[in-house]
């Protein structure tokens, strides 16, 4: 039983990583209608950034965090205008294949850069805490908390702002968000904005129980997809559940069926369901 | 005229392949150009599939692989007949393309692109923790080089060059026969309009699957000579950049057109030679070269140099124009297979 509780407290941890990762992306999807590729490669420099604000300029955790979010939200939105905005009326295997480049070039930039070992990024909060008899690491609490917290403001700012209706707006329909004088572009640029600051609020979170490498947005990205694809692709809420149901089904899987092939379930959950529904669960229309 | 000229240039490039290994006498660069030799097969695979049939694949690489650990493991673990072996691992890899290809065909766009990423990473996770099968991370060591054909062996580097550029030719034979088929213009229409190719009655399913099918089948072909020929192979030629490799191969040479595999794989294979002190950091300048090639020139130098003399020979075709009706016969009968490479 405690083994249970353990677990589902991993399967949360984790869950809400991903909820991160797959809003950013589902968010992006929802605009422009690319699956971001280079996605993975955000969150990677999200990582590097935190870590290279407190390692080599000593800031603090939340600071370091908070000049990671905004240069790799300044990545995401330089990507729109150089790449994806040109690429706009292409055939949709180019922006595929635009961002798969800008992926591998981000890879080898790490690389070159901070170099390929993998590094450890020291938390402020490795605390261990005893909660009804189980010990939680404070970290592992702060990153469920965090979410939440990131995912409510982002509910509200959607819900409740101008700004952030003209993005659902536009994400119902684009030509129709264009004649009520939505500045298209504009939201296309705070999209990107928001989606590569997600990306790198999860990956600081994530990194002090992860490591930091250059190769480490490969599964995440993969199963960011898997995620949306569970969800609906460019739905808000379906990517939040979605994080979480892969989450758990992670962590027992890790447990009760083998730790070695627990990568693999998302991807067989994956296949399973393009299978038996080719265009995802929860398919929004024809897009 | 221009036909003429295009002969001589296939010309030329076959006898400068056949005469390469005589006229450099270098081992290694010898070794090199078998190996990109081995890559384009895999490349032309790749274009098929996403150059005229307009589904990115990105499993590319896992069937690479398991075309080489068939061969490998039939060869090490069975010790199995080498040929025997090589058409057994030509078989499986096309028939679990067939059945990948079943399901995976049934998505389109982008989500074909992200099922068979999945795919792709489902192979080389199984590749990487099926130790007992595959020796996991350790490799598999010790893959014989091809066996005789008849009194021809293939023990030495320059006959195994000479093996792989004929069967490098006789792939792109096929690939030619393919592309200027009936079968080939089937698939161009599905890649242009899927819905319009419909109507017009053709069974988008079977013939997607058809070039699913070769395109895998070419991947195995890769793959296992890769295996006999490097000897040595890992869970990582699996990996999705070996995937992304490819591409960035056939994206430079240009994607959709028949020299593409060639001239791409030759120029980044020989580039990539030149900036060895990059190394894992070569990625640095093609990532950025693939984006830009994407935004700027979508067909690759080929398209690119197609296109400028499309051009060039619209306007001759104008002043032309004025002239005798012989001329302008002459200049139509030029641009003719120029408009075929644009389609195609």
């Amino acid at each position: 039983m405690e083994i249970l509780i353990q677990q589902l407290f991993n399967g949360l941890t984790i869950g809400s990583v991903y909820s991160l990762v797959a809003l950013g992306l589902t968010l992006v999807y929802g605009i422009l209608h690319i699956p971001n590729f280079a996605h993975g490669a955000l969150y990677m420099m999200g990582g590097y950034i935190t870590l290279m604000m407190m390692v080599n300029y000593g800031l603090h955790y939340w600071p370091a965090i908070l000049v990671s979010v905004l240069a790799v939200g300044l990545i995401g939105v330089l990507m729109e205008r150089l790449v994806f905005h040109p690429l706009r009326n292409a055939p949709p295997i180019h922006d595929k294949i635009a961002a798969i480049g800008i992926l591998l070039f981000l890879e080898a930039f790490a690389q070159y850069v901070w170099g390929a070992e993998y590094q450890t990024m020291p938390s402020p909060y490795g605390q261990v805490v005893q909660l009804f008899g189980l010990t939680f690491t404070m970290q592992r609490l702060l990153i469920i908390v965090s979410a939440i917290v990131v995912m409510l403001l982002l509910y509200m700012f959607l819900k409740k702002t101008f700004t952030g209706a003209t993005i659902i707006a536009m994400s119902q329909d684009r030509d129709g968000a264009n004649l009520v004088g939505i500045n298209t572009s504009r939201v296309a640029i705070l999209t990107f904005l928001i989606s590569g600051g997600l990306a790198a609020i999860a990956s600081s979170l994530a990194a002090p129980i992860n490591l930091v490498f250059p190769g480490m947005g490969h599964l995440v990205i993969l199963k960011a997809f898997v995620i949306i694809i569970l969800g609906g692709m460019g739905s808000i809420p379906g990517a939040i559940v979605g994080g979480y149901i892969l989450g758990f089904s992670e962590s027992l899987g890790a447990t009760y069926i083998s730790n070695d092939y627990k990568d693999i379930i998302a991807f067989i959950l994956l296949v399973i369901i393009l299978s038996i529904k080719p265009t995802g669960l929860f398919a929004k229309g024809g897009h | 005229m221009k036909i003429l000229k295009r002969q001589y240039i296939i010309l030329a490039m076959l006898l400068f392949a056949i005469f390469f290994p005589l006229l450099t006498q270098n081992e290694y660069l010898v070794h090199v150009m078998t190996l990109s030799f081995i890559w384009m097969i895999g490349v032309y695979g790749l274009n098929l599939l996403a150059g005229y049939t307009g589904y990115l694949s990105l499993a590319h690489a896992g069937f690479f692989a398991i075309g080489a650990y068939s061969l490998g493991l039939l060869t090490v673990k069975t010790q199995m007949n080498f040929w025997a072996a090589f058409v057994l691992a030509l078989v499986i890899t096309s028939v679990i393309g067939f059945l990948v290809g079943l399901i995976a065909l049934r998505t389109k766009e982008h989500f074909f692109a992200i099922y068979t990423l999945c795919v792709g990473y489902i192979i080389y996770l199984v590749i990487d923790k099926w130790d007992s099968l595959t020796e996991g991370v350790r490799g598999l060591i010790g893959i014989p080089a091809p066996g005789n054909i008849g009194p021809i062996s293939f023990q030495t580097p320059l006959s195994q060059y000479y093996l792989v550029l004929s069967i490098l030719l006789l792939s792109v034979l096929v690939m030619y026969r393919i592309i200027h088929s009936l079968t080939g213009r089937t698939y161009i229409a599905i890649r242009n309009s899927e819905e319009l190719a419909q109507t017009i009655g053709i069974s988008t399913i079977k013939n997607k699957l058809a070039a699913f099918v070769l395109s895998t089948f070419f991947a195995g072909l890769s793959g296992a000579l890769y295996a006999s020929f490097i000897r040595f192979i890992g869970p990582d030629i699996g990996h999705t950049v070996i995937t992304f490799d490819l591409l960035t191969y056939l994206l430079v040479g240009g994607i959709g057109t028949l020299s593409g595999p060639i001239v791409g794989t030759v120029l980044v294979v020989w580039i990539s030679q030149q900036l060895q002190f990059l190394q894992d950091y070569r990625m640095l300048i093609f990532g950025p070269v693939l984006t830009l090639l994407v935004i700027f020139y979508p067909r690759g130098i080929v398209g690119a140099i197609a296109s400028w003399n499309n051009k060039r020979a619209g306007r001759t075709k104008q002043l032309a124009l004025k002239d005798t009706q012989k001329d302008d016969r002459f200049a139509s009968s030029e641009i003719a297979p120029e408009n075929q490479v644009k389609e195609g």
